[in-house]
């Protein structure tokens, strides 16, 4: 897949300018290959090679609680796994999940940025305050969420709601999935904030007192500026974002379970229940397939996206 | 009073209301994380109570209990795993990022898109051949395999990161280095290393986080014997009933080491997720 992002220029990706000529002779094209290889070849191995495997398991007919059972059944598992309304269930709950925690995330943590990039009294302690949530352990985060947040019963959310007329809501088995989406945003509003401080704090002054003098109002700076200097900031914070949020397995395992029945299940819990409870290897492996293949197509999007932010084609910056 | 002193007025009351929205918000945000806290401190009884009690007298009884329960082991695992992967992921990141910035390699769109690629294969496609793999070499429940899928996990961000700091160093120290026949060993240690060093700083901070706070893996490929703190907490929806008050006193035990490594180094962590790209 990558090969669709060579451009012409892949091979002059030369920071140093060094002369072209330097680099005939194959002895130093390897030489300055050598420091590259150890990461690429424990890379390569640790990740391609589980992978490869799992295809392999794909195509055989193989369970657990079946001894004896295993034999090849070539594409049956795909077959299966197309016309299983679980599996598209659980495909959009993550399509769901992704979009609107990425994007409710990044707004939250655009805002919080910019009421921190001010100068106030006790500037520091609110940035730390705000970046916590994303230093605990996110298992540590779900089942806070899940007891002291969403209990029916003692749960501060009800507890808050009460004198709004909200009776013993029971967040979880009611509204899973956004329950489940509340504690991820929450989890990652402060990494959007971080990545989006960042790229305001980079900002020139010049161009924005600039833009000031010229009587250009606050709304008006901040479109017609601010948010075109950040664009490299936020595509960067979506993509590492929706890698991590697409993988969500902590809040779901520990908040819902999936449940109830298959509500709030996302495609790493839906293939975790085939192998660990389901004993189901072969489907699952299919699955797992699947969601690389689907995952490809729109990475090759996203690092595409990600080449233009960062330039990458032409050697740098 | 002139027209300028009450737009003067005006405009710092209005900071002052952006500021006490800020803290407010500020406030509201960690709030979950502050009732952890104060819950940590309370008796199973005045754990749940409707309304929610703010009032009570604080007790060391919880988190002592969570160390009666085997805590500490489970700390160590994850010191243990956190730590010696960072190490694995730095020494093979720093060469690669060098290879792929100051002494570019042909290809290297490529090898940096394969290396991203690999971040957005989901874990989940390949956790059966990692277990079957694992039990195979033995290597279930034991700390080393986590070390091993650690190091992999960080290591794409870790080459994008330290590739970015590297781009940040002026060209003439190389430049001049080169001309002085330093060879590549000289040039990394003496050279480039002192003036990445902050970079170093920012990636080995992105790789404590994910590695401690990783859930995943841990859940599925150890137990008792190489547990990280993630399975300590899983051990609590599945003890009969929860225990709110202990569960906040683990949650808060387990989450400390890095949320205290984050608000130090919070100048790393900004530099750092944002790939250096900050000045």
């Amino acid at each position: 897949m990558t090969s669709t992002l060579s451009g012409p220029s892949a091979g002059a990706a030369q920071v140093v300018g060094r002369p072209a000529g330097s680099r005939g002779g194959g002895g130093s094209v390897w030489r300055r290959r050598l420091p590259l290889l150890p990461a690429l070849v424990f890379t390569i191995a640790v990740t391609q090679v589980p992978f490869v495997v799992t295809v392999f398991y794909s195509f055989q007919s193989w369970n657990l609680v079946r001894p004896g059972s295993r034999h090849f059944v070539w594409l049956r598992n795909y077959l299966d796994v197309f016309a299983d309304s679980q599996f598209r269930t659980a495909m959009l709950n993550t399509v769901v999940l992704t979009v609107v925690c990425v994007l409710v995330a990044l707004l939250l943590g655009l805002g919080l940025a910019l009421l921190l990039d001010r100068s106030f009294p006790g500037r520091g302690v609110v940035r730390t305050l705000l970046i916590t949530p994303f230093l605990i352990l996110p298992a540590a985060g779900a089942l806070l969420w899940k007891t002291t947040m969403f209990d029916p019963t003692f749960g501060l959310l009800n507890f808050v709601l009460e004198p709004f007329g909200a009776g013993e809501v029971d967040w979880l088995s009611e509204f899973p999935l956004a329950s489940v989406m509340a504690q991820v945003i929450w989890q990652w509003t402060p990494f959007m904030m971080l990545l989006v401080l960042a790229g305001l704090q980079s900002q020139s002054r010049e161009v924005l007192e600039a833009a000031q003098v010229d009587g250009a109002g606050r709304w008006r700076t901040f479109v017609s500026i601010t948010l075109p200097q950040l664009s490299r900031y936020l595509q960067l914070a979506v993509l590492l974002g929706a890698i991590y949020i697409v993988n969500s397995f902590d809040a779901i395992f520990l908040m819902t379970q999936g449940g109830p029945g298959i509500a709030s299940t996302n495609l790493p819990y839906y293939i975790y229940q085939r192998a660990f409870e389901g004993f189901d290897v072969g489907q699952s492996s299919a699955m797992g397939v699947i969601v690389v293949a689907i995952t490809l197509v729109v990475a090759t999007f996203a690092l595409r996206l990600m080449f233009r932010a960062f330039d990458i084609s032409d050697g740098g910056k | 009073m002139s027209a300028q002193t009450i737009a003067r007025a005006r405009g710092r009351g209005g900071r002052g209301l952006v500021t006490g929205v800020t803290w407010l918000v500020a406030v509201l945000f960690v709030f979950p994380l502050l009732w952890m806290v104060i819950t940590a401190f309370k008796q199973e009884a005045d754990a749940y109570t409707d309304p929610p009690r703010v009032i009570f007298s604080p007790t060391l009884t919880q988190l002592a209990g969570v160390l009666e329960r085997g805590f500490v082991p489970y700390l160590a695992n994850s010191a243990f795993t956190t730590v010696v992967s960072t190490v694995f992921v730095l020494l093979l990141a720093v060469p690669a990022a060098y290879a792929l910035s100051i002494a570019a390699v042909p290809g290297t769109p490529n090898v940096l898109g394969f290396f991203l690629s690999t971040k957005m294969l989901p874990v989940v496609a390949a956790i059966i051949p990692l277990y079957v793999i694992s039990q195979n070499l033995a290597l279930l429940d034991n700390v080393w395999i986590l070390v091993i899928l650690y190091t992999a996990m960080n290591l794409p961000l870790a080459v994008w990161m330290m590739r970015s700091f590297f781009l940040e160093m002026p060209r003439e120290v190389i430049e001049a280095a080169r001309v002085d026949g330093a060879g590549l060993a000289v040039m990394l240690y003496r050279v480039i290393l002192p003036v990445v060093a902050p970079g170093i700083a920012a990636t080995a901070l992105i790789c404590v986080i994910f590695s401690w706070t990783e859930f995943f893996y841990s859940v599925n490929l150890t137990a008792a014997q190489a547990g990280t703190v993630p399975v300590f907490l899983v051990g609590f929806i599945t003890s009969e009933g929860l225990y709110w008050a202990q569960l906040s006193a683990a949650a808060l035990l387990a989450s400390l080491p890095v949320m205290i490594v984050g608000w130090i180094a919070q100048n790393h962590l900004v530099r750092g997720l944002s790939m250096g790209a900050v000045k």
